[in-house]
């Protein structure tokens, strides 16, 4: 045990705000970013969303989670995975998102999600 | 197989609950080993002993107590739990509240983490 680095990918597929998925997920990376594990994070669906620039959430008056966005290279978390029928379905393109991210094919996500030993939805 | 559990999800409200339940069931039943069931999100609720439901049907968290005394660890997200007035006032037996860091050691622990949740 501990040896070993575990590959742990989080799938973001819900849409920001709406529910806390997204913004719970988040936190859930930031600790396990402190394990020294192989962690990475793939936005697929409504979960392209979360990238978006510019969101504002207070007139929602909730808290939001640009400012975890941000962070998240501070953190070692890198290697951030969106779909890009995900972004093309909903008429976004990657400049469109926050941070900088890896546009990929579904076949392609779908190998590197047969590569990790955990996938932690959200 | 050694088998940890994530469960997203509240009870009664979704069938999550009951399906990690019943998966978890039937792992033990077939020999496998289940280390631990992490509550996170509304899943924290599970946790609540405060929940009585209707006579005739089944008690969800009593279910779950039931479990941690038969050596499956019951764990709760202490900050899922906080933001929602879990605390050690109202959980139910044989459960604990604990970090995510918890969580990660179960992922990099067990064979398979199984998610239960929407």
């Amino acid at each position: 045990m501990g040896e070993e680095i575990k590959k742990i990918m989080h799938v973001v597929r819900t849409a920001p705000h709406g529910t806390i998925y997204p913004y719970e997920g988040l936190e859930m990376v930031l600790i396990m970013a402190a394990y020294e594990q192989e962690i990475s994070m793939t936005f697929i669906g409504d979960g392209v969303y979360c990238l978006k620039k510019d969101q504002d959430t207070s007139k929602l008056a909730i808290k939001g989670f640009m400012k975890t966005l941000g962070v998240l290279e501070d953190y070692d978390v890198e290697k951030l995975f969106v779909d890009r029928i995900s972004l093309e379905e909903r008429g976004l393109t990657e400049e469109d998102l926050y941070v900088a991210v890896e546009v990929l094919e579904s076949p392609a996500i779908g190998k590197l999600m047969a590569q990790q030993d955990v996938i932690i939805p959200h | 197989m050694r088998f940890g559990i994530l469960l997203k999800e509240g009870p009664y409200n979704h069938q999550a609950a009951d399906t990690a339940y019943h998966f978890v069931q039937a792992a033990l039943k077939r020999g496998h080993e289940v280390e631990a069931v992490f509550l996170y999100n509304d899943g924290v609720y599970n946790a609540n002993k405060l929940m009585s439901p209707p006579q005739d049907d089944r008690h969800i968290g009593k279910r779950w107590s039931e479990l941690g005394a038969n050596g499956v660890e019951i764990l709760a997200c202490i900050a899922a739990a906080k933001r929602r007035g879990i605390t050690e006032e109202v959980l139910i037996e044989n459960a604990t509240i604990t970090g995510l860091g918890q969580l990660t050691d179960i992922a990099i622990r067990v064979d398979r983490l199984v998610t239960f949740g929407d």
